[in-house]
């Protein structure tokens, strides 16, 4: 081996027998037959697969869908004023991209923990509310897919934040200029100037909100309550209670191959070779 | 008027990301066990510390941190230089899908690996499986940070000093390594914040006596809420933020 193949080795070595062999194990499960004793047998078989055709399963992966682009959306809508903002924050950019950064790096468990607390039957609102005497009983407000909708957002909003400031800070703000000088309207500079030019960042953001959201298993699980909301739970809950690995193992491809094409898809776009 | 009511909207947006883990970090100084304040207090500090599950579980994690936190800043430094030297499409592709990677994914897979090799080897799952699982999901967000600072190094540095005498590995150690100690130490400590948040992949891999934090967090906030979870919390938050802010001073260096 050249030097070069030594240095390569320990990572290969590393993410062939434990990123690449458990994902070809997985696989391999998915055409298997569930055993008796919750282990994997033969006959090989489509059957888990087949069995997303069922109405239950199916109103899993839509609902995982539906609330991964819901979020996306609003990451989308609330993230794009604030990276515009940053953008032209002049030299208090980087003091306010470290401030939506730092509760990013903060742990995903305990920012899902801080929206328990604050939304619980005798959680922040609800007590504030009964003190005030607006409410006679505390609201419900977890353990619904709006909650759980609100955890994705506040956890991922700064995935779009980022690569939006990205491309927006180098906006050139003489086009601006240009813009309102030819007589543009305020809103007519941003639907015909700036996002154009920021629809790399736009793009980039989505994807990067949207793979983590679609295979989100803390916040539905968290938040959510006990039910199977996303398709993360669905797989965690194969795995250990329903001890159907064939059948955790064939949703995980799903998501798996779901995040694999986003991938793809990013690595191939303009912000792509922009940004990495 | 239009970029004041941005700034006034940024403000909410900040406010959003920050004001939810103030009220549990304020919170966690009550007197109160209950959702009303009713004075400063610090007992539930001292509840943390006097709890034998959570000490435990603060152990296991920093054990787990620290091993895997240097394995994997080892291993994606060495990789970062190799595809730096020359790509590596197919070992770069899998960190990045490592990155995309669902946790819950990641988690069940080596769980159906660590499984399926117990067939073979008389072993169970245990702290060193959890280490395992950290490395393998961190080396990508080493190699990231390496990557980063490698774009602004200079490669003729390496090519004179090999014209010099130095061998590769020479050339390496000497001259390129130096140049990366502030990225290396910023990616270890990266590298050490990310492994003892994990909840979702140790939950799975890890062993009846290998607890970590995380999980006795999850345990708490799953039987209904304590003020011990948010002083635990505030704790973590706190040591977290001065992790990451000196990883990204070291970064710039």
């Amino acid at each position: 081996m050249s030097p070069r193949q030594w240095f390569l080795f320990p990572a290969r070595l590393w993410m062939a027998l434990f990123f690449a062999a458990p994902l070809a194990i997985v696989c391999g499960y998915s055409f298997l037959t569930r055993g008796d004793y919750g282990g994997v047998e033969r006959p090989w078989t489509l059957e888990s697969f087949t069995r997303f055709a069922d109405p239950l399963y199916l109103a899993i992966v839509w609902r995982s869908v539906w609330i991964a682009a819901l979020a996306t959306l609003l990451c989308a809508v609330l993230g794009f004023p604030l990276a515009l903002f940053i953008s032209r924050a002049g030299r208090h950019r980087n003091l306010y991209l470290q401030l939506v950064l730092l509760p990013f790096w903060t742990s995903f468990l305990i920012r899902t923990y801080a929206w328990i607390f604050i939304l619980r039957d005798t959680g922040l609102i609800n007590t504030a509310l009964l003190r005030l005497h607006v409410i006679a009983s505390p609201m419900q407000l977890l353990y619904n897919d709006g909650a759980v909708l609100l955890g994705l957002v506040y956890n991922f909003l700064p995935f779009f934040v980022l690569p939006m400031y990205a491309t927006l800070e180098r906006l050139d703000p003489a086009l601006l200029e240009a813009a309102a000088d030819l007589g543009a309207r305020p809103f007519t500079t941003l639907w015909r100037v700036i996002i154009p030019v920021a629809a790399p960042g736009l793009v980039a953001g989505s994807v990067l909100v949207f793979i983590p959201c679609l295979g989100a298993y803390l916040t539905p699980d968290l938040l959510g309550g006990g039910k199977t909301v996303m398709l993360g739970n669905l797989v965690q809950n194969q795995f250990t209670t329903a001890r159907d690995w064939p059948f955790g193992s064939a949703a995980s491809l799903v998501l798996m191959a779901s995040s694999a094409l986003l991938l793809a898809l990013l690595m191939r776009s303009r912000m792509a070779k922009e940004l990495m | 008027m239009k970029s004041r009511a941005l700034g006034i909207y940024a403000l909410c947006a900040l406010a959003f990301l920050h004001v939810p883990l103030l009220i549990l970090i304020a919170f966690s100084f009550n007197a109160s066990r209950f959702t009303m304040w009713e004075g400063f207090s610090l007992r539930w500090y001292q509840a943390a510390m006097s709890d034998p599950q959570l000490i435990e579980g603060l152990i296991n994690s920093v054990i787990i941190a620290i091993v895997a936190a240097l394995l994997s800043t080892a291993i994606g430094t060495f990789a970062a230089y190799g595809v730096w030297r020359k790509s590596a499409p197919l070992l770069s592709g899998s960190l990045y899908l490592s990155l995309v990677t669902p946790e819950i994914v990641t988690g069940v897979s080596l769980l159906a690996l660590f499984q399926w090799g117990f067939h073979f080897l008389h072993l169970r799952l245990g702290l060193y499986t959890v280490i395992i699982a950290h490395v393998a999901f961190s080396i990508a967000y080493v190699a990231i940070v390496i990557s980063a600072r490698l774009r602004n190094f200079d490669r003729s540095l390496e090519e004179a000093a090999m014209d010099l005498g130095a061998s590769e590995w020479h050339a390496f150690t000497r001259v390129t390594l130096p140049a990366l100690a502030p990225a290396i130490a910023a990616a270890g400590l990266l590298a050490l914040v990310v492994s003892f948040d994990d909840y979702v992949i140790t939950s799975l891999v890890a062993g009846v006596d290998s607890q970590t934090l995380p999980m006795v967090i999850y345990a708490m906030a799953r039987r209904g809420v304590s003020p011990v979870v948010n002083a635990v919390s505030a704790m973590i938050v706190v040591a977290f933020g001065a992790i990451i802010l000196l990883s990204q001073r070291l970064e710039r260096a």
